[in-house]
């Protein structure tokens, strides 16, 4: 960016011309005022948004919140009634290919060829992904799903789970730049979840992918992704980074205790905190700053209260309610 | 990318256990008619040519690889759009219920390109189809009962077809049956476009193919005026073949009404899938 000055000297104007580097974030989806109607039902009503390129951005809505219609417009599966969307400065309408060849995606859940292995599935969707992926490309995205060893076996013989990590393998192949997942962890087991998030983990911190995630994992959004926006009723709510809307600076945290009117006077003692809510019989959560949850440990234990369990409580969910029931 | 996605296409094909179901039933249909001419085949011909013994003398030998040839041609095509609906009544709706069609786009192919690779390894297998049946018809019939002269029984009388003049209406006939075909190819593949299952377009196709033979088959005043436009009308037409003189007019006429249903249903085709909101 170049900015003109004009300074007044005693012999003349002088004219500096200043160099500016700014460094904006380059928007990779920008949708505004979408809307779609299924006959009289309004699935999507008003859904603006914007991920900036190396986001990991969390959708998140309630069930028929709009949010996979949101998606499938985003993917061209669905044409939008109203509003505007573009992907990487292109509009979607008119660069529909070029667009689709820079983006991998995984929508609900990832359907394959039943009777076709896992490699003539990927052989499939990697010849028409716009890019030149070669057998060895496939043998190693296998290999980096763990599925090298079921290469050759058909997909009708392969796990929920197994098909999610081939799904992860198609939408990857053709090494995309935005990666839209809908609902990735659905119908996973604890470990398939983790796998899942340690792999959007990796593909951010690693190749510095843009990712869309939609999920209901609040849990998972809360730790993976940097900015989000809640959609409910087909409009979107909010629109953020995920740690200045939930003031990270402040954690909810839940004691379970022997004693709970004695550990109530001591945390509003020794902390001088007000906000104590007691939950059960045993349970309080409190509402504390990050840095004074060590004091708040000390005190207890001061007090011979009998700690049995201390947890920070997920704060996305509590503001996820919020919002929805406002 | 049109020729990229028309060789997954043909993958899918070839893969699917559905797709040999066409094959497999030709060729025992064909078994059971070259078992059955050969026990019985003598007095079914002779049943046939009895009212002509009074004014024509026969000699040689009737029953032979191009009468059998003939006979399970006219007994087939009127069957084998089922087994070709089979397959290609599945090829868009089948990619819906499987959920794959999200799949295939969501990728930098038009769905343009997506429906006419679809068509084009539909055609392929409708080909080798008849490639199959062309086979198994003169082939196998002509090394079980040899080679002789063609006598074809026609509305009109009978026609006798010297041997060296029978194999280039074979070729034309099997020509002109693909086509037909192909236009049963096509409209299940449009039916296909509408439904989110694969058992609808296949019904639907043989529902249509029915209905349309029966109104072509009525003598009724009404539908005389629709009958020239019914595709299934045409869907005889190489029979025309095995006429003496050949009605050229006929056959091309017919070539062009199979045609002109070919390119109306890959439009409709193509205008309802490009418009389609993918929700499966």
């Amino acid at each position: 960016m170049f900015v003109n000055i004009y300074v007044n000297h005693p012999f003349g104007t002088i004219h500096v011309l200043i160099c500016l580097i700014i460094m904006e974030k380059q928007a990779i989806i920008k949708i505004e005022h979408l809307a779609k109607k299924f006959g009289s039902f309004e699935a999507v009503k008003d859904v603006s948004f914007t991920v900036n390129k190396g986001d990991v951005f969390g959708f998140l809505g309630p069930n028929g919140a709009g949010k996979s219609t949101t998606i499938r417009c985003l993917l061209s599966l669905i044409s939008p009634d109203k509003g505007t969307v573009e992907l990487f400065g292109q509009s979607l309408a008119k660069n529909r290919a070029d667009i689709l060849k820079n983006i991998g995606s995984i929508i609900e859940k990832p359907d394959f060829y039943k009777y076709l292995s896992a490699q003539k599935n990927l052989e499939i969707f990697a010849r028409i992904s716009g890019a030149n992926v070669s057998a060895k490309d496939i043998a190693e995205m296998l290999d980096f799903v763990g599925l090298g060893n079921r290469a050759k076996h058909k997909v009708k013989g392969f796990s929920h789970g197994m098909k999610q990590r081939l799904g992860i393998a198609q939408t990857l192949l053709h090494k995309p730049e935005l990666i839209i997942l809908d609902e990735p962890t659905t119908g996973l087991d604890p470990q398939g979840i983790v796998e899942i998030r340690n792999l959007i983990l990796r593909l951010k911190n690693e190749q510095n992918k843009t990712i869309l995630l939609s999920s209901h994992q609040l849990s998972e959004i809360e730790l993976i992704a940097n900015r989000m926006v809640i959609i409910n009723q087909g409009k979107s709510v909010v629109e953020g980074d995920v740690s200045s809307l939930l003031n990270s600076e402040e954690t909810l945290v839940r004691i379970e205790l022997n004693d709970v009117e004695k550990g109530k006077s001591v945390i509003r003692e020794k902390l001088n905190v007000s906000t104590i809510t007691q939950i059960s019989g045993n349970e309080l959560e409190v509402n504390i700053s990050k840095k004074r949850v060590p004091e708040l440990c000390k005190a207890l234990i001061d007090a011979d209260l009998a700690i049995h369990a201390i947890e920070p409580k997920r704060k996305l969910e509590d503001y996820f309610m919020k919002i929805i029931q406002a | 990318m049109l020729l990229k996605n028309t060789y997954n296409e043909f993958i899918k094909i070839v893969a699917k256990p559905r797709s040999y179901l066409g094959f497999g039933a030709l060729t025992l249909l064909i078994a059971i008619i070259i078992f059955a001419m050969k026990a019985d085949g003598e007095t079914i011909v002779s049943f046939i040519t009895a009212s002509f013994e009074q004014t024509l003398s026969f000699n040689g030998k009737l029953v032979n690889g191009n009468l059998i040839a003939f006979i399970i041609l006219q007994m087939l095509v009127v069957h084998i759009p089922l087994l070709v609906a089979l397959v290609t009544g599945d090829l868009i709706s089948g990619e819906a219920a499987m959920g794959t069609v999200r799949m295939l786009a969501t990728k930098p192919i038009s769905r343009t390109q997506i429906v006419l690779s679809k068509f084009i390894a539909g055609a392929i297998y409708t080909l080798l189809l008849t490639v199959w049946l062309g086979f198994l018809s003169l082939f196998v019939s002509h090394l079980v009962f040899g080679a002789g002269d063609l006598i074809v029984l026609n509305s009109d009388g009978l026609v006798i077809l010297q041997e060296a003049d029978i194999l280039w209406r074979f070729g034309l006939g099997f020509c002109v049956a693909f086509l037909s075909l192909l236009t049963v190819a096509t409209l299940s593949i449009c039916l296909s476009a509408f439904a989110e299952n694969s058992v609808g377009p296949i019904v639907s196709t043989m529902a249509i193919i029915i209905l349309f033979t029966i109104i072509g088959s009525l003598d009724v005043t009404v539908f005389d005026t629709i009958k020239p436009y019914l595709f299934t009308t045409h869907m005889a037409s190489w029979r025309s073949f095995f006429e003496d003189p050949v009605p050229y007019d006929s056959i091309i006429q017919s070539i062009v009404v199979l045609l002109v249903h070919i390119v109306v249903l890959i439009g409709i085709t193509l205008y309802k899938f490009n418009k389609k909101d993918i929700t499966s």
